[in-house]
């Protein structure tokens, strides 16, 4: 597919002997929301660490198979995963803002990027605080160590942080669930903004987020893919019977 | 009893237990201070000790203890940072790690005579270093890279996984996660442990009687030649420690006044590891603040 930005091809990874994604073949498309779905412990996380690499912190992991980022196999001995993980960044489930001020939390990546100017760090600051929808909070804050900040505003933090770097793609694993309705929809709201402009993949449990702010979903069991299309269909009118199950909650 | 009656009594008990310990410290040190402080002079800490006259000072033994304290640091502080940060961060979990960590909490848990012992027979015969501060200061490392090593170890495992993966998303290598994420989190807790063992090093006697030495020849402080014998920075003299010489003093002391001098030395030993206490929070607070960006 030529607006795919990600693909994945026979992707297998195994934790010590025990074959977690049984040969996963997914193309994500640009500048989309794609939510992965499924019951948990089917292998969404895992999945989605692969796409930038971070399953390679787990000493008993093995991956056979491809992961094509922008038609680069990230998997090729010559990937900088520095680079790789800047282009497609993370948001975990859990907001892990460092204990540093909110400023120097965002501004990590960039500093790390080389970036020592000044004035290019206020406005890149500023830049990724405002997309994240929080700059209006923490404007006259930012000295404020973030770990002080409620759960969403972290979470809001540690999306800004990655952006600052300018990623293409953002992984995003469960990253409302761990908030209360009115941040998680706020960070919804913002998902959808941001999908504009980048590519955004989604683990969630949450079936009304996943139909919402999705465009393409896909759902994983067992380790594999069973379904994957635009949301649309795969809500109103799923191929298998065992998708339609999962998605009116008669499981997992 | 109803639950709420239990409750109150076990509060009831754990305060009367605090109560014991906090009186039995007030009295200890109340004790030693009451008794040492109204020999205490200026001029006590700034003359040299008398081994049979009466009015020796401690001038040289403070110095000592102050110099093994500073080398014994500088030798086991870079240690057992390399050591804790690969022991939590990279060691795989094997066999080979859990020996080693074995290994550890057996050294730490070691008497420090028999520490001391070690060092005599290793350093001070085989390496044929004699009684010296090089001696001490090795064998005082010994006797604190275990626990100083495992301080940094749980400090680093304290820090959630959360963290770690951060600073690995956001493009960092494992090391630059260590150096700018972990590190400078664990800032308070390894100062404590710092602090912690450089009481323990600084009261210290043991572990210094077969490897410091037990005699103080007469220092000049205004040589500062680190080859001359009577300078006080040379390491290969012998120096006696402040520990040392109280223990000396009140196991052989010729002195008519070694009392005297004794309590008013365990005063000045007292003082000086509060006075460190308040010094390294100070310092480790300033630290933490400017690596974590906190204003
Ligand atoms: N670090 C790990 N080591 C071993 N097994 C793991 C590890 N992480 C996940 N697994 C296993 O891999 C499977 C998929 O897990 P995960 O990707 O976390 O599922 P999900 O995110 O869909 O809930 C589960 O059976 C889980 O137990
Ligand atoms: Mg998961």
């Amino acid at each position: 597919m030529a607006d795919s930005i990600i693909s994945t091809d026979g992707l297998r990874l195994y934790y010590g002997k025990k074959e977690a994604l049984h040969g996963i073949n997914l193309d994500i498309e640009e500048k989309k929301i794609t939510a992965l779905i499924g019951p948990s412990g089917c292998g969404k996380s895992t999945f989605l660490r692969c796409l930038n690499r971070m399953n390679d912190l787990i000493d008993t992991v093995t991956i056979t198979g491809t992961v094509k980022f922008r038609g680069h196999n990230i998997y090729s001995p010559k990937t900088d995963t520095v680079k790789l993980r800047q282009q497609v960044g993370m948001v975990f489930q859990q907001p892990n803002p460092f204990s540093f001020s909110i400023y120097d939390n965002v501004a990590f990546g960039l500093r790390l990027a080389g970036i020592k100017d000044k004035q290019t760090l206020d406005e890149r600051v500023e830049k990724a605080l405002r997309q994240a929808a929080i700059w209006d909070v923490v404007k006259d804050d930012l000295n404020k160590n973030a770990q002080q900040l409620s759960g969403g505003q972290q979470q809001r933090v540690c999306i800004a942080r990655v952006l600052a770097t300018k990623p293409d793609v953002i992984l995003m694993d469960e990253p409302t669930s761990a908030l209360d309705p009115i941040s998680s929809s706020q960070i919804e709201e913002t998902m959808v903004e941001l999908a504009k402009d980048y590519t955004i993949v989604t683990v969630t449990h949450n079936m009304q987020q996943a139909s919402r702010i999705s465009d393409k979903t896909a759902f994983f069991m067992n380790g594999k893919v069973v379904e994957y299309g635009d949301t649309a269909q795969i809500f109103i009118n799923p191929k298998e019977q065992i998708t339609n199950d999962y998605i009116n909650g008669n499981f997992g | 009893m109803d639950v709420k009656k239990v409750d109150h009594l076990a509060k009831r008990i754990i305060q009367v237990m605090v109560g014991i310990v906090a009186v039995l410290l007030v009295l200890i040190i109340g004790y030693i201070l009451v008794t040492g402080l109204p020999q205490e002079s200026i001029d006590f800490l700034f003359k040299p000790s008398q081994a049979v006259k009466a009015g020796g000072g401690i001038r040289d033994q403070l110095w000592n203890s102050i110099y093994l304290l500073i080398l014994a640091l500088l030798i086991s502080i870079p240690l057992s940072l390399g050591a804790g940060i690969y022991l939590a961060e990279y060691a795989p979990d094997n066999k080979l790690t859990h020996f080693i960590q074995t290994l550890i909490e057996i050294l730490s848990s070691l008497p420090s005579i028999v520490v001391g012992l070690f060092g005599y027979l290793v350093l001070v015969i085989r390496f044929n270093m004699g009684f010296s501060i090089l001696s001490g200061a090795l064998t005082l490392t010994v006797f604190n890279l275990p626990l100083l090593t495992s301080n940094i170890e749980n400090a680093l495992r304290s820090v959630s996984d959360e963290q770690r993966e951060g600073g690995l998303a956001l493009g960092l290598s494992r090391w630059q996660t260590i150096k700018g994420i972990l590190l400078p989190r664990t800032v308070p807790e390894i100062i404590t442990g710092v602090v912690l063992s450089s009481g323990r090093i600084f009261g210290e006697a043991a572990a210094l009687i077969y490897t410091s030495g037990q005699s103080a020849p007469a220092l000049n402080y205004l040589n500062w030649n680190p080859l001359s014998p009577e300078s006080p920075l040379n390491v290969m003299r012998p120096a006696e420690t402040l520990a040392v010489h109280i223990w000396k003093l009140n196991t052989e002391g010729l002195t008519i006044d070694a009392d005297i001098v004794s309590a008013a030395a365990s005063a000045v030993l007292i003082l000086v590891v509060l006075l460190f206490n308040i010094l390294a929070h100070y310092l480790g607070n300033k630290l933490e603040r400017k690596l974590t960006g906190g204003k």
